[in-house]
Order: C-alpha cells, then sequence, then structure tokens
C-alpha cells in the first residue's frame, strides 16, 4: 500500500478497503468479471489517480472515467468559434484558464492569443463583467463553460450586466449538464456500468434528485461523493452495498455540503437565465439531447451567439476529430488511454491532440501524470 | 474545474451588490455571496464558503474547509485556484 501513508488518516482508509474486498468477494466481483463504476466527475478522476485508489481497492473493482471534465468534452468547432469572435479587432474575449490549451481545428486560444488576438484568462465572469465596466469602447465577450456547479456564475453576471444596462458584455454560452449524458450512456448498449460516484460540487448546486432517474429507470445505484480519498473509497462502499443488497438509490456521501434539493439562489438563476437546447454536441458522444443551455430570449442582448451570428445560432456545424483521436472510445470506457496509438506519441500534456489530454481532469492527462510507464506495464 | 475551494469571508464590500471580501489561502478576493446570503449580510463574516469562480457557493465549518483545501492541495487544485485569481487581476490591469 505505498500511497497509503498520504492519507490522512490510513487507519480508516485501510478499513474502508478491506470492507470493499469483503463486499467484492461477497458478489462475485473478479478481475476478469469486475463491477464497473463511474466516477462520473473530472476531479474525482483526478483524485482517483493522485491517490491511486484505482489500485489500492479490490481488484474486482474497474473505475469507468466519467464526461465530467467540461474542456474535455468540449468540441472542436466550438473552440473555431470562440477564435473567430476572439479575433474580431473590438473584441475582448475572457475565458477560464482551463479552455487556453483545448485544441480547435486551426489553433488553440492561447496560440490565437500569441498571434495577436486580445484573450484575457479571468477567474470570475465578474472580472468580465468589470472589465466591460472598464472598456466602454470594446465588446467584452465571456466564454460560458462548464457545468451546473459554473452555470450560476453567469447566470448571475448576465444579470447584473441586465440591471446595469451593461450594453458592452455578452456570454458565448456553451454550458452542460450532467444528468443528461449520464442517461445517453446508460441507452447506450456498449456500455456496462454497475453503478456511479456522483459529483460532489454540482450537486451542491442541483441537489440529489436530478439523478433519481438513474435508479428509478436505470435500477443502478449512485453515491454524490466528497472529494477527500476516504470520501471517495466510503462513496465506492456505499454503491458496492447496494449491488450486495439489490438495492439501486440515490444516497448523499456528501452531505455535509450536498443540500437534498440544491442551492435555491442559484437554480433561480439558472432558470431565469438559460433554457435547454434541443440537443448538444459532445467531444467523443456526439449530439446528445437536451444536454446544453442557451440564452433566453429576454436576455438575447447578451447573447454573443445572437451578437455576432454564430455558434448554434448559426447553421449546425460539426468538425471531425482529428486523425487517430481516440477520446470518444476512452471516454466511453471503450478503451484505456494507453491503448490509444496516440497516447504519449501525437498527444501529450505538452501537446494535446484530443482534449483528454489537456486537463489534469481527463483521464488521458491523468494516466500520464500518475499512471506513466508503471501504467503501461500493468497494461 | 467544477471544484469549489474554501475561503473565509472577511468583510462585506458592497451590500446592495452583494459582494464580500474572502479570504482564500492567505489571498484576498472580492466574491459574491449571493448563493448564501440569508438574513443580514454581517452574520457572514467570520463564515467559511466553498468558493467557485469568483462566487461563494455553500457555507461549511472550520473543520469541512481546512479537510476540503488539504485534499485541493494534494490535487494541485488550490494552487491553480490561486493562480486564476492572480490572472483575473492580471486581466483587469490589461497585463492578462
Amino acid at each position: 500500500m505505498k500511497y497509503a501513508t498520504e492519507f490522512r488518516d490510513p487507519k480508516l482508509a485501510r478499513a474502508l478497503l478491506a470492507e470493499i474486498a469483503t463486499l467484492a468477494e461477497r458478489i462475485g466481483a473478479t478481475r476478469e468479471k469486475p463491477v464497473h463504476i463511474m466516477e462520473i466527475c473530472g476531479g474525482h478522476t483526478h483524485a482517483i489517480f493522485r491517490y491511486g485508489l484505482d489500485r489500492l481497492v479490490h481488484e474486482g473493482i474497474e473505475f469507468i472515467h466519467g464526461p465530467g471534465c467540461p474542456v474535455c468534452v468540449l468540441p472542436r468547432a466550438r473552440v473555431d468559434e470562440c477564435i473567430e469572435i476572439a479575433e474580431r479587432p473590438e473584441v475582448i474575449f475572457t475565458t477560464f484558464g482551463d479552455a487556453m490549451r483545448v485544441p480547435g481545428t486551426r489553433k488553440s486560444l492561447i496560440q490565437a492569443k500569441a498571434a495577436g488576438a486580445d484573450i484575457r484568462m479571468v477567474y470570475s465572469p465578474l472580472d468580465a463583467l468589470e472589465l466591460a465596466r472598464r472598456n466602454p469602447g470594446r465588446e467584452v465577450v465571456f466564454f460560458g463553460l462548464g457545468f451546473e456547479t459554473t452555470t450560476p456564475s453567469t447566470a448571475l453576471a448576465i444579470q447584473a450586466a441586465a440591471r446595469e444596462g451593461l450594453g458592452n458584455f455578452s456570454v458565448f454560452c456553451n454550458h452542460i449538464t450532467v444528468p443528461e449524458p449520464i442517461r445517453a450512456l446508460l441507452d447506450d448498449p456498449h456500455m456496462v456500468l454497475d453503478g456511479f460516484v456522483g459529483p460532489g460540487h454540482v450537486s451542491m448546486v442541483i441537489g440529489v434528485h436530478p439523478y433519481d432517474f438513474i435508479a428509478a429507470d436505470y435500477g443502478k445505484p449512485i453515491v454524490v461523493a466528497g472529494f477527500e480519498p476516504t470520501d471517495l473509497l466510503q462513496s465506492v462502499l456505499m454503491v458496492l452495498r447496494q449491488i450486495a443488497e439489490g438495492r439501486a438509490e440515490v444516497e448523499n456521501q456528501y452531505a455535509r455540503v450536498v443540500p437534498e434539493h440544491g442551492n435555491p439562489v442559484s437554480l433561480a438563476a439558472i432558470a431565469d437565465v438559460y433554457e435547454r437546447r434541443s440537443s448538444f454536441e459532445w467531444r467523443g458522444l456526439g449530439e446528445i439531447d437536451a444536454s446544453g443551455l442557451r440564452i433566453r430570449a429576454a436576455y438575447r442582448a447578451f447573447d454573443a451567439e445572437e451578437r455576432f451570428g454564430i455558434g448554434y445560432a448559426a447553421e449546425r456545424r460539426t468538425v471531425e476529430e482529428p486523425e487517430g483521436c481516440a477520446c470518444g472510445a476512452v471516454m466511453t470506457g471503450r478503451m484505456k488511454p494507453t491503448a490509444c496509438p496516440q497516447f504519449g506519441r501525437g498527444c501529450t500534456p505538452e501537446m494535446p491532440l484530443g482534449a483528454l489530454m489537456v486537463s489534469s481532469e481527463g483521464a488521458c492527462a491523468a494516466y500520464w501524470q500518475y499512471g506513466g510507464a508503471r501504467g503501461v506495464a500493468a497494461e | 474545474m467544477c471544484l469549489g475551494i474554501p475561503g473565509r469571508i472577511v468583510a462585506i464590500t458592497d451590500e446592495a451588490r452583494l459582494m464580500a471580501m474572502a479570504e482564500v489561502s492567505g489571498v484576498r478576493r472580492e466574491v459574491s455571496v449571493a448563493c448564501i446570503a440569508e438574513g443580514p449580510l454581517d452574520r457572514l463574516v467570520g463564515e467559511w464558503a466553498l468558493i467557485h469562480v469568483g462566487f461563494a457557493m455553500a457555507k461549511i465549518d472550520a473543520d469541512e474547509a481546512a479537510k476540503t483545501l488539504q485534499a485541493l492541495r494534494d490535487l494541485g487544485e488550490a494552487e491553480e485556484a490561486l493562480e486564476a485569481m492572480a490572472a483575473g487581476d492580471a486581466a483587469l490591469e490589461g497585463r492578462g
């Protein structure tokens, strides 16, 4: 147990691992016939690799890394559109740093910035608002990216811009939602998923009930989890207990942060500003029904798609993935990152080909950083 | 990137706009408390909250804050958040 010394509570971690092993044996999980547990959130993927949980748990448990890394599922066409907006001379294009290195078809935002576009990394949509106030002669566009944890921040920023009558601020909305891709994966006949570890901070906003369908319609257990290694082990144990007892329920391991019904102010802001698109494109997964949000007509003045005639407001555009990129197969758990012919060759964190190598939350980057040669040898 | 980082509310800076000064790992940053504001805002001073992209999203206790901060440090996420805050400041000055 090489990593166990790093646990703040190694005794608890050992006890949890032992209980997981006992339950795995009881339900007959083996290396050949493992129980497949998907951790949905990219933060959890990162933590599982960081603490080596995938190697510490009983060999009958296999983690499938979910689509919960926003920059990993961002299609190349969206990146191209960001650059199209950013290259306009009147525009100050603002974005979270995470999106800077995601490859588009021509270049990434960081390359566009180096070539002279006014692209600024900001910490918060509030920074973009402040830039708009300070630069009344420029068009300030914020790249609205991320799941339900992040969506309230742009909704509240748009509401503030509307209150202030800030005419030079808009959001390029690419917000996506967690439950819909999970439904799509559960509907995929190639996927074998026995249970889920649910996202912690997304659930702090939306609560636990949006996952009810996973238990009710598909008969799979889901446990919303915190980010400490013992939180994750506890959650895996709770999933296994449900399987062993023949239950399928939504359980909340992270109740100290996640309220059952989420955060009412955040949910109200999202509902006021955004509505569902009929479908939205995910890198590696394709179009998924009702999985993306767009700005409501009442806030059209702050919608960069309307203002620049771009994105889903324009003609639907899809761009093929780069040749040899297997992000889609990795994302759906059909291929391990190390089995991709480009892994570590045409695709590294320094020069990513696919999006899963860009973010520390991407499965490929996690394998590269923590799996490394050992991971390859183990395969 | 959907992670919140623990910060402590140290002062209310703009009551009307629901803005407060928060201290995150020794770095001060103005944040919105719109999502956790119920009752008099002054009561938030001294409280810990999970802060995500400039918004306090949930109140937490001091013990949870310490544990979460340690977990985020282990993942390198705490440094990432602090660097992003510095990048935001630089962008406002036109240096980003």
